[in-house]
C-alpha cells in the first residue's frame, strides 16, 4: 500500500472540483426548497435549474477538453479515499439529465406551481424536493467511481423516485410505488451483497483498482452475478419489468417523464460501468449472450404489450420496457470473442446514444401524452379522434418522439440503432440485427395505431376539449426536436 | 468451525430466509421485514469481511464497519419510507397487499 505521506503529497487531480458541484448543487437546492416551504418550493426549484444546467455544461466542456476528469474527495486517493470521475459517457448523461430535468420543471409549473390561496402545497413541495433529489442522485451515479458510493447513489435515487410515483396519493399509485420500492430495495441489497464479496476478495471498492485486481474465480463471478441481477431489477429489464408500467403510467406527466427518461438510466449506467470499467476481464460470451437475450425479450415482449394497450400512458410505459431492451444489446455486441473481454467501440457508443435519445424522446412523449389527457379528460386511445385538428402541437411532439423511438433518420434513435446494427453485422451476430429490426417495426406499428386514431374525425358524441396552455406544448416539442436532430450531431464520444 | 465461518453461514442463512419471505409472503409488512432480514444478513457478511484486517495483525478492517453503519442508515430509511407508504395505502382503503383481487373489504379492516 502507498504510504500515507505519498498519498497526501500527490494531492487531488486538478480540475475535478466541478464534479463535486454537479452533485452538491441539487442537494443544496433541495435543502433550500425544504427551507423555503410549500409556498416557495416552485420558485426555488426553478431558480436552481439554470445553475445546475450551467454546471453540467461546464463539466461537459471540461471533459471535451481534457478527455477525463477526476476528483479525490478530501484529497485522499483510492484505496483510502473515494474518487469521482467523468468521461464522455458521464458527461453525455449529465447533460441529458440537465436538459430533461429542466424541461420537466418548466412543464411542471402548471401542475406544481406556487399554490393558490387556500390550496395545500404539500404535493408541490414533495414534487420539487423529489425532483432535485433524483437529479443529485443521478449525477452521483454518473460520476461515482466507488462501488459503495454508487450503492448510496442508487438508494438515494430510489428514495427520490418512489414519492414521484405516488404524488396523487391514490391507492393505485401507492401500490405501484410500494411494488417499485420493493423491487428496488431487493435490487440494491443484491448489489450491496456483491460489493461486500468484491471487497472481501480484493480489499477495494474503487473501480479502477478492482479492474487490475479481479481474477476470474467463483467469488468474482458470484459478486458480478448478484450485482448485475440487482441492477437489472432496478432498470426494469425483462422479466423484472413488472413494476414499471403501473409506476410510470400512474405518476403525473412531469414525474413520469423524469422516471422513464432518466431514473432507469441511472442503474443502467452502473451496469455499464461495472462491466466495462470494473470487471472487464470477467465477461464471458455466454453471460453476455444471456444479457442480450433478456434485452431481446424486453424489446419483443414490451413492444407486443404496447400494441395491446387501450390507454395512452400505459402504451408509453410499455414502450419504455421495450426501449430498455436495446440498451442491453450493447453487452453481446461489445464482446470481443478473440480478446475474451468487452471492448468500448461502436456498440457502446450506440448504447449511449440510445440512452440519451430515448431519454429525450420518452420525456417528450410522456409530456405530450399528459397534455392530450388534459385536453380530452381521459387517455383512451380509441377515443382520441379529432386530436390532430384540436391540438396539432401535442400530436406533433408525440409523433416526432415516435420517429426517434422507431429509429427513422435523422433521429438520435436512428443513429443508435444503426450503430448497434453495424456492430451486430461486424461481429457476425445476425440474430441481434433481426431483433433490432423487428423491434423497430413493432414500435412503428403501435405508434402508427395511435396516430391513426388521432387523425380520425372526432366521434359525434365526444365532449368538447379542455383548453391547454400553448407554452406547455412547446416543452415536449423542443425535447422531441432535440431527439430527432441528435442524429445530425454525429460527433459524440 | 471457526467463528468467522459460523458468522458467514449465519449471514447466508438470513439472506436466504429473507429472500424466501420476500417471494412468498403476500402481506406487505412481512415483505418489509423480510427485506430487513436480507439486509441484516448482508451486514453480518460485512462484519465477517472486516476480519480480513485481523489476518494482517490489526484488530479488524475499519472500512467494512464504516460501510455497515451507512448501510444500516440506508436500510432504516428504506424501511421507514416503505412503512409510511403502507400505512397510507391502508388509510386510503387499498388493503395491505399488492394483490388487486385479494383485497376484500374485510382485508381492508385488518391491521397491516
Amino acid at each position: 500500500m502507498t504510504p500515507l505521506t505519498e498519498v497526501l503529497a500527490a494531492g487531488p487531480p486538478a480540475g475535478g472540483g466541478w464534479l463535486v458541484a454537479a452533485i452538491a448543487w441539487p442537494v443544496i437546492a433541495l435543502l433550500l426548497v425544504i427551507a423555503g416551504g410549500e409556498r416557495n418550493a416552485a420558485r426555488v426549484g426553478v431558480l436552481a435549474l439554470p445553475v445546475g444546467f450551467a454546471i453540467a455544461v461546464k463539466v461537459a466542456l471540461d471533459v471535451a477538453g481534457a478527455g477525463r476528469l477526476a476528483y479525490h474527495v478530501g484529497g485522499w486517493a483510492p484505496p483510502l479515499g473515494i474518487a469521482l470521475q467523468a468521461d464522455g459517457l458521464s458527461a453525455a448523461m449529465l447533460l441529458v439529465t440537465a436538459v430533461v430535468t429542466s424541461g420537466a420543471s418548466i412543464y411542471a409549473l402548471a401542475d406544481f406551481g406556487p399554490p393558490r390561496a387556500g390550496q395545500s402545497g404539500r404535493t408541490t413541495l414533495a414534487f420539487w424536493a423529489s425532483l432535485l433529489g433524483a437529479w443529485a442522485a443521478l449525477n452521483l451515479a454518473f460520476l461515482g467511481n466507488d462501488l459503495f458510493n454508487l450503492y448510496v447513489a442508487l438508494e438515494l435515487l430510489t428514495f427520490a423516485a418512489v414519492p414521484l410515483v405516488c404524488l396523487d396519493g391514490s391507492a393505485a399509485t401507492l401500490k405501484a410505488a410500494l411494488r417499485y420500492l420493493l423491487y428496488a430495495l431487493v435490487g440494491s441489497v443484491l448489489y450491496l451483497l456483491g460489493a461486500v464479496l468484491l471487497y472481501g476478495a480484493y480489499g477495494t471498492l474503487d473501480m479502477g483498482l478492482l479492474a487490475q485486481a479481479v481474477r476470474p474465480e467463483p467469488a468474482a463471478w458470484a459478486a458480478a452475478g448478484l450485482m448485475t441481477a440487482g441492477l437489472l431489477a432496478k432498470t426494469a429489464l425483462f422479466p423484472l419489468h413488472l413494476w414499471l408500467p403501473p409506476a410510470h403510467a400512474g405518476a403525473p406527466p412531469a414525474a413520469s417523464a423524469v422516471l422513464s427518461a432518466l431514473v432507469v438510466k441511472g442503474s443502467f449506467f452502473i451496469v455499464l460501468r461495472l462491466w466495462f470499467d470494473a470487471l472487464p476481464g470477467l465477461a464471458t460470451a455466454a453471460a453476455m449472450q444471456l444479457v442480450g437475450l433478456l434485452g431481446a425479450g424486453a424489446i419483443l415482449y414490451g413492444s407486443a404489450l404496447a400494441l395491446r394497450q387501450q390507454r395512452l400512458k400505459l402504451l408509453v410505459a410499455y414502450s419504455t420496457v421495450a426501449q430498455i431492451g436495446y440498451l442491453f444489446l450493447v453487452f453481446p455486441l461489445a464482446f470481443d470473442a478473440s480478446a475474451g473481454q468487452l471492448v468500448a467501440g461502436a456498440a457502446l457508443t450506440g448504447g449511449l446514444l440510445q440512452a440519451v435519445s430515448h431519454a429525450l424522446a420518452k420525456a417528450a412523449m410522456f409530456m405530450s401524452a399528459g397534455l392530450i389527457a388534459v385536453a380530452f379528460g381521459h387517455d383512451r386511445i380509441a377515443e382520441l379522434g379529432g386530436l390532430a385538428r384540436a391540438r396539432p402541437a401535442s400530436l406533433l411532439a408525440f409523433a416526432l418522439a415516435g420517429v426517434s423511438l422507431v429509429g427513422l433518420p435523422p433521429s438520435g434513435g436512428f443513429a443508435a440503432k444503426w450503430l448497434l446494427l453495424s456492430a451486430a453485422v461486424a461481429t457476425g451476430q445476425w440474430w441481434w440485427a433481426a431483433v433490432i429490426v423487428t423491434g423497430g417495426l413493432l414500435t412503428g406499428a403501435y405508434l402508427v395505431l395511435v396516430l391513426l386514431r388521432a387523425l380520425a374525425e372526432p366521434a359525434a358524441s365526444a365532449a368538447p376539449l379542455q383548453p391547454v396552455a400553448a407554452w406547455r406544448e412547446t416543452v415536449p416539442l423542443v425535447l422531441a426536436l432535440l431527439a430527432v436532430l441528435m442524429g445530425l450531431a454525429g460527433v459524440l464520444p | 468451525m471457526s467463528p468467522t465461518t459460523l458468522y458467514g453461514l449465519c449471514g447466508a442463512a438470513l439472506v436466504g430466509i429473507g429472500l424466501y419471505g420476500l417471494l412468498t409472503e403476500p402481506r406487505l409488512l412481512r415483505k418489509i421485514i423480510a427485506f430487513n432480514l436480507v439486509g441484516s444478513g448482508v451486514f453480518l457478511l460485512f462484519g465477517v469481511v472486516a476480519r480480513r484486517g485481523a489476518d494482517a495483525g490489526l484488530g479488524g478492517d475499519p472500512v467494512p464497519q464504516a460501510l455497515v453503519i451507512t448501510g444500516i442508515v440506508v436500510a432504516f430509511s428504506a424501511t421507514a419510507l416503505a412503512v409510511a407508504l403502507l400505512l397510507r395505502l391502508h388509510e386510503t382503503g387499498g388493503g395491505v397487499t399488492l394483490d388487486d383481487e385479494a383485497d376484500s373489504p374485510a382485508a381492508d379492516r385488518s391491521t397491516p
